[in-house]
């Protein structure tokens, strides 16, 4: 199993859709943190200028947590187009290639070839949101140093100094679950066809279309909000509350956790059944 | 002699949607067997091969293999047989190397390096052990597909038309190379193929598979040197040479007779006297043309499938 797990990693960084993501969001950070440092002078400063007037305020308030708090928040709604990239290659794409025909027939069961291909996509998941964790905390607080970190929530908050990193590192985590959702829905499209294309558009246009949804301020559309899982996206944000709200984290917890566990059940069950045809 | 069944497939079915691929097969193949799956295209030789190794669920029917289920021995049985399904495919952007280095740690744990280059220089691929797979040709490929199928020392292996796409060189070696696993190795080897005189040169009992179903089956041997052959010859005067055979004992050997075209049904050894006698009365012979029975069959199969 072990091997197996290792086997399916290598293969995914063999692939150069792989390097997407994380380009991507390299991309992405190096260019708002750029973006920033420019302006500095200006937009962020007046910012923070007004709040230095209206409260008393010690250090720079525009500092590297700061920074990754935007950065965060600005592309988290895009990550998942990433992840499903790799995501939903991972079944139809070995089904494209024809591999299927020298894996499936090494005496390994098809549980463990499903599991190890899933736990290989979130691990991906991960992967992906923590280097994007490391690249926007160290570069953030080399270029724009440390200091309290601002957010504004339903009010204005601020956290000391020595009260930010525990959050930061909850809140990527909880965010790369919510990639990890993602990647189960891209996994179970994934099982269904012989090429990667169909699974990908598709779990792109559930994403957008339960965003819409959301977003829809009628009442049967409120209802069922709590039960997409796309309302979790900035579930991460439940870190960065004065008080930690218990009972929405474990809603969050619960509603992604139990998405991750019977989207991979129905996969398992699919590809166990599945006749091996490419 | 050792009769132990190696393979054992009972009434397998597969039905795609009302297409029925394979229909109510029975094969047995012993150990040490060559056994030579013949039939033409879309007879149903990869169907059956995919439920061999259960890639595809039969619709019914069983198969048992050293003696055990496939069902529920699945790994067990796995582990003792190498194959090849259909074309050769590969990780693509991964070498040789690497390719069978991940499909040998899955088959038997560790495999080590002097095995994967043995293996390579068995099939002829040692010099391009570090090339990405996409940059193989066909033959390559297939030989890799025979290297990948044999690199955890398979008791049974089970190709799939392992010579196309292969050159006559690259054909002869591998049917040499099955020749010598079976003699030398006791390997018991199920070989599909559509082409008879290649089953001819490897097999030691076959089958003829045709939409799905049995039709023929037996010793290789037997079926195709033992058998009488249809044999025809060529005359210039079919009217004579009729009347001058019907004194004869030849008379009851005749099959048919079209245009100048005399057909007998014949021992090899009956070849010769006929042809002497013939033109011992000035029957000007332009041709004689043996066919074996099962050749003829086995064409007369494949056409009708490829029209
Ligand atoms: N996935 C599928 N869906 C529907 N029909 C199929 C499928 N796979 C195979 N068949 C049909 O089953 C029959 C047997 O096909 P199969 O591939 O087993 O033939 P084959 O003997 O291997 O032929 P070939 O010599 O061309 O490889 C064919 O009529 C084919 O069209
Ligand atoms: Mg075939």
């Amino acid at each position: 199993m072990k091997s197996l797990i290792s086997i399916e990693l290598y293969k995914i960084f063999r692939k150069w859709r792989t390097y997407i993501g994380f380009a991507a969001v390299t991309f992405l950070v190096l260019l708002i943190q750029f973006a920033i440092s420019l302006g500095e002078k200006d937009a962020a400063s007046r910012l923070t200028n007004q709040l230095s007037e209206s409260f008393l305020m010690v250090g720079n308030l525009l500092n590297g947590y700061f920074v990754s708090y935007m950065i965060l928040n600005a592309i988290i709604v895009n990550i998942p187009f990433l992840i499903v990239l790799v995501a939903g290659d991972m079944l139809a794409g070995e089904a494209t290639a024809g591999t299927y025909r020298v894996l499936m027939t090494r005496p390994i069961s098809r549980f463990q070839v499903v599991f190890s291909k899933f736990l290989s996509s979130l691990i991906y998941s991960f992967m992906l949101i923590a280097w994007l964790a490391l690249l926007s905390i160290v570069l953030g607080l080399i270029l724009f140093g440390s200091g309290e970190l601002i957010v504004f929530q339903k009010g204005l908050i601020i956290f000391a100094k020595d009260d930010i990193i525990w959050r930061f590192i909850l809140a990527y985590l909880m965010a790369a679950l919510t990639m990890c959702t993602v990647a189960s829905l891209a996994f179970l499209f994934s099982s269904l066809v012989e090429n990667a294309i169909g699974p990908i558009v598709t779990a792109m246009a559930i994403i957008i279309v339960f965003a819409i949804l959301s977003a829809i301020p009628i009442d049967f559309f409120q209802t069922i909000k709590p039960y997409l899982f796309t309302n979790y996206i900035f579930s991460w944000n439940l870190f960065f509350e004065d008080t930690l709200n218990y009972t929405e984290l474990l809603k969050a917890l619960g509603v992604l956790i139990g998405h991750i566990v019977v989207l991979f059940g129905i996969t398992a069950y699919i590809f166990e059944k599945k006749d091996i045809l490419t | 002699m050792n009769y132990e069944k190696v393979i054992e497939i009972l009434g397998l079915t597969k039905k795609f949607k009302n297409l029925t691929a394979v229909d109510d097969l029975d094969l047995t193949v012993l150990k040490g067997d060559v056994f030579g799956f013949l039939g033409p295209n879309g007879a149903g030789k990869s169907t059956t091969i995919r439920m061999m190794l259960s890639l595809i669920a039969p619709t019914s029917g069983t198969i048992k293999i050293f003696g055990k289920t496939l069902l529920t021995d699945r790994k067990d049985i796995l582990r003792r047989v190498g194959a090849i399904v259909e074309k050769p495919d590969f990780y693509k952007n991964l070498s040789a190397y690497k390719n069978l280095s991940i499909l040998g740690k899955l088959s038997m744990g560790e495999v080590s390096k002097t095995k994967i280059m043995e293996i390579l220089e068995l099939v002829g691929l040692e010099k391009r052990y570090k090339s990405k797979v996409k940059t193989y040709s066909h033959g390559m490929k297939q030989r890799l597909g025979i290297a990948q199928a044999l690199l955890h020392d398979p008791d049974l292996i089970v190709l799939d038309e392992p010579t196309t796409g292969l050159d006559p060189q690259g054909m002869k070696e591998i049917r040499d190379l099955l020749i010598m696993l079976s003699r030398e190795k006791g390997k018991t080897i199920f070989l599909s193929s559509h082409i008879l005189s290649e089953i001819e040169i490897v097999a030691t009992r076959m089958i003829i598979l045709d939409n799905g179903k049995k039709v023929v089956e037996g010793k290789v041997n037997e079926l195709l040197n033992k058998n009488k052959l249809k044999v025809t010859f060529e005359v210039n005067d079919i009217n004579t040479t009729k009347n001058l055979l019907e004194t004869t004992a030849w008379k009851d050997k005749i099959y048919s007779s079209l245009d100048n075209k005399i057909v007998f049904i014949l021992e090899p050894e009956e070849i010769a006297p006929i042809n002497k006698f013939l033109i011992e009365k000035n029957i000007e012979i332009s041709a004689v043309i043996p066919t074996r029975s099962l050749e003829e069959y086995f064409l007369k199969i494949t056409e009708k499938s490829t029209k």
